[in-house]
């Protein structure tokens, strides 16, 4: 019962929140004049903020930015020697370098390496939680360009990526993630320059555990749904996530944005009700898996009895099973409790949730953009049934413009089944495990579906280190976070180009119960006939074997 | 503005030319570079600056107290002499020494995680066996009598703390070798145990680091 009201707080807590950020995230990215500071960023950086880019542009800009980011990232940790508060922690190993970087650039925030031991605190701040931020907001923007692509007709001008860019960092993530962080403090939530702490045992023995500038990127690895963790546990690390009420905390901050998008979409085209619609899929599947994670985990009695292998006490089943099921709903990754210790059926469910193409709500920018590239399919296929020319939000869905969906509902299955095939083929990957049978399975099925989703989230137990999975697993995040962007601006510039249509008879009507059943549909079905051969030999097979 | 960037990139009939790439490349670097001192240092800094105030500094820095003791680090105490145990121990951990029985034993404290064991691996059955049986005999209790959590080792590997009903198992030991009565004992457990935080959020547990912290200065039979 406990548990099902601390689902309910935090079902009204991010009902509170809806309207007003929604309506907030619709202005940014509607609002005609600068902020002070903003002005400062645009005549630093030289770009005229009042100046609109292309589809081709805008993916060039955000490319760019991107591949500037890896860069810096790469030089970061490579130099890190020669940076302050490193602790003689050393330079980051190639590999290892290569892989964070496209990692956290891409909003994965897969983890190759050991926090407290690899990264000094000035990798933390000035590399990886400036990632955590600008991510965020390079997904934010391709999401609103995208709604963008729907609202205008006849231009080709999506906005600017820049102004977009940053107006995410400074006018929604930055503000956010500062009160948060305090409020994080406040809970326990260390925010330390300090290497590390002495602390003594009962015994009288003393340990050093190690501190970490932690509040103010546990804020926006959370906010920004990233999820790396700046020490090893993540947020199973009582630094990192102290007690119930953070925990709390945390769970909404990776929930928000997702979820209030939704508004800023119905706000931005006109009509709230489509953007309900499109919650109303993202929720009922986000519950339907909740109710799956959460019953797998409670029913399981291991060995033990109950199945608290990998969790924590505060937490418990319940606050566990509440955190997966929402990070990886939204491609956050962050974890309070190892899945890879979860029930076949719980870790299959995580695992799942990634499957569903990460749109439960999805992460920050990505998940409403994914959701309406598969609404676009779901039109698609009801147009095909009555034979008509579909239609969606008054924009004809024509050939190219459904190629570019199917390119973006592919890239992920494609990558997380080649990668998988190709890791199991390699007779090394058997040692990389740590369970053996159907559960190593899932350990590389869930590897590719967090690094191809961006979600980050990992089966612990898989050994990543070696060259040839650091570097397909960033292979697979570089592909399956650009390939879908470029393919998602080209359909918003396709969109933005087309006058608008006026809703004829045939119309499929869009923003129904009736509608959201279809998505819905179209979700399950696509990962069911992509993914439920290899489901059916790791989680299925271990389940109920 | 001073300088257009974006409006001569536009005018090509061609948007992705050589110079449009090398323009957006330059704008990337310096947009990089700009949020990279707002976000990377001036955002951590304003927030580390305000951990500084009272009330929020002792947390910042890993809520130790003056004598040492953080109430959110786990990690097990070692008897000093292995027949007359005094102490309230934590959850198994992952990152125990390989000689400690199946993760029963400090943990090593330069580090952080679990075991990442499935459910229904082998070496979990294992290892919750090793743990039912010494818990048990340490106890002197029916192994079947030893709660879930005590078996399992956590996440974070550091989990400070345990069930109200593993508390309750240990209780009566801690009483017999420190000569404090047991229902004083039972008192500590109880000052020491927190319910579910608004009544619903989290669940009921025993921080050990406290509890073990109130037991010394009242134990006649220890230190």
């Amino acid at each position: 019962m406990a548990g099902l009201a601390q689902v309910a707080v935090l079902l009204v807590l991010l009902a509170a929140a809806w309207r007003p950020l929604g309506d907030w995230m619709a202005r940014v990215y509607t609002d005609e004049s600068d902020w002070r500071v903003e002005r400062v960023v645009y005549r630093l950086v030289r770009v005229d903020p009042r100046s609109e880019q292309r589809a081709s542009t805008y993916a060039v800009a955000v490319l760019a930015f991107s591949f500037a980011g890896i860069v810096l990232l790469y030089l970061l940790q490579r130099l890190q020697t020669l940076l302050p508060w490193s602790f003689d922690r050393g330079a980051v190993e190639s590999g290892v370098a290569f892989n964070t970087a496209i990692s956290f650039v891409t909003n994965t925030n897969w983890q190759s390496y050991v926090p407290e031991t690899t990264m000094g605190h000035t990798v933390q701040l000035v590399g990886l939680t400036v990632q955590n931020f600008v991510s965020a907001a390079v997904g934010l923007a391709v999401a609103v360009a995208l709604t963008r692509g729907f609202v205008r007709s006849r231009t080709d001008r999506l906005g600017n990526a820049w102004v977009d860019i940053v107006r995410g960092c400074t006018r929604i993530l930055l503000p956010i993630a500062a009160v948060a962080a305090v409020v994080l403090v406040a809970t326990g939530v260390v925010m330390s320059l300090r290497a590390g702490v002495d602390v003594i045992g009962a015994d009288g023995r003393s340990s050093t555990i190690a501190l970490a500038p932690a509040a103010s990127q546990e804020s926006i690895k959370e906010l920004g749904t990233n999820g790396g963790g700046i020490l090893n546990a993540n947020a199973a690390h009582p630094f990192e996530n102290p007690n119930p009420v953070s925990n709390l905390l945390e769970i909404f901050l990776l929930l928000v944005i997702p979820v209030a998008l939704t508004r800023t979409f119905g706000r931005m085209v006109g009509s709230v009700r489509q953007g309900v619609s499109l919650l109303a899929v993202m929720g009922g599947l986000w519950v339907a898996m909740l109710a799956v994670i959460w019953t797998a985990e409670a029913r399981s009695a291991s060995f033990a009895g109950a199945n608290l292998e990998g969790k924590e006490v505060r937490f418990g089943i319940a606050g566990s099973a509440l955190f997966a099921n929402s990070t990886t709903g939204t491609s956050t990754g962050a974890v309070n409790s190892l899945h890879d210790s979860f029930s076949a059926l719980g870790g299959g469910g995580a695992m799942l949730n990634m499957l569903f193409s990460e749109v439960t709500p999805g992460g920050v920018g990505t998940g409403l953009y994914s959701i309406l590239v598969v609404a676009i399919v779901a039109v698609f296929l009801a147009g095909l049934m009555v034979g008509r020319t579909p239609e969606y939000l008054g924009k004809r869905l024509g050939r190219r413009e459904v190629t570019c969906a199917v390119v973006v509902v592919l890239t992920m299955p494609a990558l997380v089944l080649l990668g998988t095939g190709l890791a199991i083929a390699l007779p090394s990957t058997a040692d990389a495990m740590t369970n053996a049978g159907p559960h190593g399975l899932s350990e590389v099925l869930y590897a590719y579906a967090s690094a191809a989703n961006n979600n980050g989230s990992a089966f612990g137990g898989l050994t990543v280190t070696s060259g040839f999975f650091q570097t397909t697993l960033g292979i697979a995040m570089l592909l399956g976070r650009f390939l879908p962007i470029v393919a998602v601006l080209a359909l918003a510039g396709l969109l933005a180009r087309q006058p608008r249509v006026e809703p004829g008879p045939g119309t499929l009507s869009t923003g129904t119960p009736l509608f959201s059943v279809l998505v819905a549909g179209t979700i399950v079905l696509v990962a069911a006939i992509t993914f439920l051969p290899a489901l059916a030999l790791s989680p299925l097979a271990e389940g109920l074997a | 503005m001073t300088t257009t960037v974006e409006k001569d990139t536009e005018t090509r009939p061609s948007p992705v030319t050589g110079t449009a790439l090398r323009r957006q490349l330059g704008a990337a670097v310096r947009v990089l570079l700009v949020l990279t001192v707002l976000l990377g240092v001036v955002y951590p800094a304003v927030i580390w600056g305000v951990s500084r105030l009272p009330g929020l500094h002792a947390n910042a820095e890993g809520s130790v107290t003056p004598g040492g003791t953080s109430s959110l680090i786990g990690i097990d105490p070692v008897p000093a002499d292995p027949a007359a145990d005094p102490w309230f121990h934590t959850r198994p951990s992952a990152s125990a020494p390989d000689d400690a029985v199946a993760g029963l034993g400090p943990a090593d404290a330069t580090t952080s995680g679990g075991s990442n064991l499935g459910a229904d691996a082998a070496d979990l059955a294992t290892a919750v066996a090793e743990r039912r049986a010494a818990i048990a005999a340490r106890e002197g209790v029916d192994p079947a009598a030893v709660p879930p959590d005590a078996l399992t080792a956590s996440g974070s590997g550091l989990d400070p703390q345990i069930s109200p009903e593993y508390a309750a198992l240990q209780a009566p030991r801690v009483a017999r070798v420190t000569g404090l009565p047991v229902e004083r004992v039972r008192a500590l457990v109880a000052d020491a145990t927190a319910g579910r935080a608004l009544g619903v959020l989290g669940e009921p547990r025993v921080s050990v680091p406290e509890l073990n912290a109130s037991l010394a200065p009242v134990a006649p039979g220890i230190r």
